[in-house]
């Protein structure tokens, strides 16, 4: 299987070790992967700005990245699901509609595309630890995924997986509303954190580093006993 | 920085740092969660149901002239009087002048959150009218002179404690009442002003163009009451709140009861035909419908926004919502609280002041997911933000931000410019003051995934 990766913006910049765990798993899994050098950013920040027309461009320009690709994979479902929920409407003006509504691009956030286009559920991962997992508002919501990275983290050995049951409240991050509106995106990190540690987690767990960031911010500040984990470096441990 | 947005940003400080009140609304809207839960497993296919509802409140609000004047027509038939008002003045005046001609010197209230949109009860005050408001939770929030908290349940905030203080402070009960005492003493108050009262003022939950008809859901029995032993009944109502058909109800009330409660159907449930007839032993002598826009009209004819009106003020998004649990109802000093609140209050009292309630939000999309009538809430914030940014609200530095950031994303070479000490020099210098105290900066990397990638030659 051929495999086009979109790396986030965020991931690319803070961090790129995780990407590389997800190609080693999807070449765990028997793809072959292809990384086009001149890709940046999906254009979520600014549409959820307000800045349209900024996103507008950045949207034109993926589109033309990734053009033709059968499968694009990305370790986000909050870009993935802005792509395939939002494209249609930001391109609609200019001339990109029909060619859209045709043909979508086929994204896929990367525990969707294990289970749903590779049929993988165990990838033969050992990562000794007990987490919760959470599920990201962009996976979840955006793209319906829920049963996805459940289904792979219980194939993984030693993992002791803790159902929490705030899994599906949002961590608070939002991308502009963790600084414009500090406050109220700590205060629903921090109920994520401390809802976690009393789980008896050592791990959360989740498909999108946008929410584990701000989490890891608020834990390593409170110098807490919990730790934040992309899906990726989970299946990619052994 | 907007006057109401200052505002927001302090009140929203102290609520989500004050964790009594965020224990006390963590505790409570579980247990609405819990009942809506339990409750909705009553709909064998609540999806559809919501389907349907979205497509016949759509059909309602695109025809809303027709809907309106068919129900204006048969009430009127009936001996009902309509009084339209494009603003909260005139609904004000109507009232006032209906007190005036039944000489009224006092009002017993239902639960109206368009009463409380016009602030009727303190304009009827200093007109020198008792008015006193009869739903369990609004009684106690009046006696706190406070606004209702929560569309819904308006003392949510308060514990029992709380309100038995309250009671004994202000009514001179007992100290330490219980719930179920306090409930008997406020009936043993309320039923004596029943009698007394001259007009019955009360909400609308559905308005009926077919029958000219006016649907009223309560838990307590106390908007039948305020209906009957008046003399005067006036129901005011925003002109979103319209049905084709009374036969819609068979759908409308048990959505409303489960996402509002997790009722089957609320206890209470009359239909207002108008006043009583010649050979009729009960109900008024008089009864008005008032309808408000209110900037109604704002959101009608914005194609986008108008779904917005399709709500039926269960206040199911305001359960879900985390940020409604961190901040509470008050702090955003408006009438509709909420995701809901957050989307038709800039069309309901200004953009600018209010925009920054569409910013309020992580988008998480939960309110979307709950809507009884699918409104798309989280996607609607979303355009307020756009149309803020169209009408040149955002801030020079943001603008010139946003330009940045696209020249960026445009060009490879730029995202890969510098280095990851630099990177983390810059986002401190930008970001640490509105990061925040309690959280760690992320760290950059040294290098981007797409140098590393080139450097190993893949």
């Amino acid at each position: 299987m051929h495999v086009n990766l979109f790396i986030p913006c965020f991931v690319d910049q803070l961090y790129p070790q995780t990407a590389f765990n997800m190609i080693k798993v999807l070449k765990k899994a028997g793809c072959t992967v292809h990384y086009n050098t001149e890709q940046t950013c999906c254009g979520q920040p600014a549409y959820n700005a307000g800045y349209w027309d900024e996103c507008r461009s950045v949207a034109e320009k993926f589109v033309h990245d990734f053009e033709g690709n059968q499968y694009i994979v990305a370790p986000s479902g909050s870009c993935i699901g802005f792509v395939r929920n939002y494209y249609g409407k930001i391109l609609e003006n200019d001339g990109h509609e029909k060619e859209m509504r045709h043909q979508q691009l086929p994204v896929y956030e990367f525990t969707e595309f294990l289970i749903t286009v590779l049929n993988v559920e165990d990838i033969g991962a050992a990562f000794k630890a007990s987490a919760v997992y959470h599920d990201a508002c962009g996976a979840l919501r955006e793209c319906g995924i829920k049963e996805a990275p459940r289904k792979l983290l219980r194939h993984v050995k030693g993992l002791q997986l803790i159902e929490a049951p705030d899994c599906e409240v949002c961590c608070g991050f939002g991308g502009t509303f963790a600084v414009k509106f500090e406050p109220i995106s700590i205060g629903m990190g921090e109920q994520k954190v401390l809802n976690a540690i009393e789980m008896g987690a050592e791990y959360i767990i989740s498909t999108d580093l946008s929410c584990l960031l701000h989490l890891d911010g608020y834990i390593r500040k409170h110098k807490l006993a919990l730790k934040t984990i992309h899906i990726a470096d989970v299946l990619s441990a052994t | 920085m907007h006057e109401q947005e200052k505002l927001f940003q302090e009140e929203s400080r102290v609520k989500a740092t004050d964790l009594e009140h965020r224990r006390k609304i963590n505790y409570s809207l579980m247990q609405s969660d819990l009942a809506f839960q339990k409750g909705k497993n009553a709909f064998p296919d609540l999806e559809s149901a919501r389907k349907r509802a979205k497509n016949i409140k759509w059909e309602t609000i695109e025809h809303l002239n027709k809907y309106l004047l068919e129900f204006e027509k048969k009430f009127t038939e009936r001996g009902g009087k309509v009084i339209w008002a494009e603003n909260p003045q005139q609904v004000l005046d109507a009232v006032l002048q209906i007190c005036k001609q039944k000489q009224a010197k006092s009002v017993v209230k239902s639960k109206s959150m368009v009463t409380e949109e016009i602030h009727l009860n303190p304009f009827l005050s200093r007109h020198g009218i008792e008015v006193v408001e009869t739903d369990l939770g609004e009684y106690i929030q009046q006696l706190s002179g406070e606004a209702p908290y929560h569309m819904v349940a308006p003392s949510m905030h308060k514990s029992r404690e709380e309100v038995a203080r309250l009671f004994h402070d202000k009514l001179n009960a007992p100290p330490g009442l219980a719930p179920e005492e306090l409930t008997l003493f406020t009936r043993q108050i309320l039923r004596q002003k029943y009698v007394d009262a001259d007009i019955g003022i009360t909400g609308v939950n559905f308005l009926l163009a077919d029958i000219g008809a006016v649907a009223v859901t309560e838990n307590e029995g106390n908007a039948r009451l305020c209906t009957s032993f008046p003399k005067t009944h006036i129901a005011i109502t925003g002109i979103e709140k319209i049905l084709p058909s009374v036969n819609d109800l068979a759908l409308f009330w048990p959505l409303l009861a489960t996402h509002g409660s997790g009722q089957q159907v609320t206890v209470y449930n009359t239909i207002f035909s108008g006043a009583r007839k010649e050979n009729e032993t009960d109900g008024p002598e008089d009864m008005y419908v008032i309808l408000l826009d209110n900037g109604r009209t704002n959101i009608l004819a914005d194609v986008t926004a108008r779904e917005s009106l399709f709500c039926i003020r269960c206040g199911a998004c305001l359960n879900v919502c985390p940020v409604f649990k961190n901040i509470g109802g008050h702090t955003y000093n408006a009438t509709y609280g909420g995701p809901i609140g957050s989307v038709i209050t800039p069309y309901l009292s200004g953009l600018k002041s209010y925009k920054h309630l569409s910013y309020a939000s992580s988008l998480c999309g939960v309110c979307t997911q709950v809507c009884p009538v699918h409104i798309n809430l989280h996607e609607l914030l979303l355009y307020n933000r756009n149309k803020s940014v169209k009408a040149h609200c955002g801030s020079r530095s943001e603008k010139i931000g946003w330009l940045l950031w696209k020249k960026a994303c445009l060009n490879r070479a730029m995202m890969n410019m510098t280095n990851g000490r630099i990177k983390n020099f810059m986002i401190k210098l930008l970001f640490r003051k509105s990061w925040g105290d309690n959280r760690s900066l992320p760290d950059f990397a040294p290098k981007t995934f797409n140098e590393l990638w080139k450097a190993t030659g893949q």
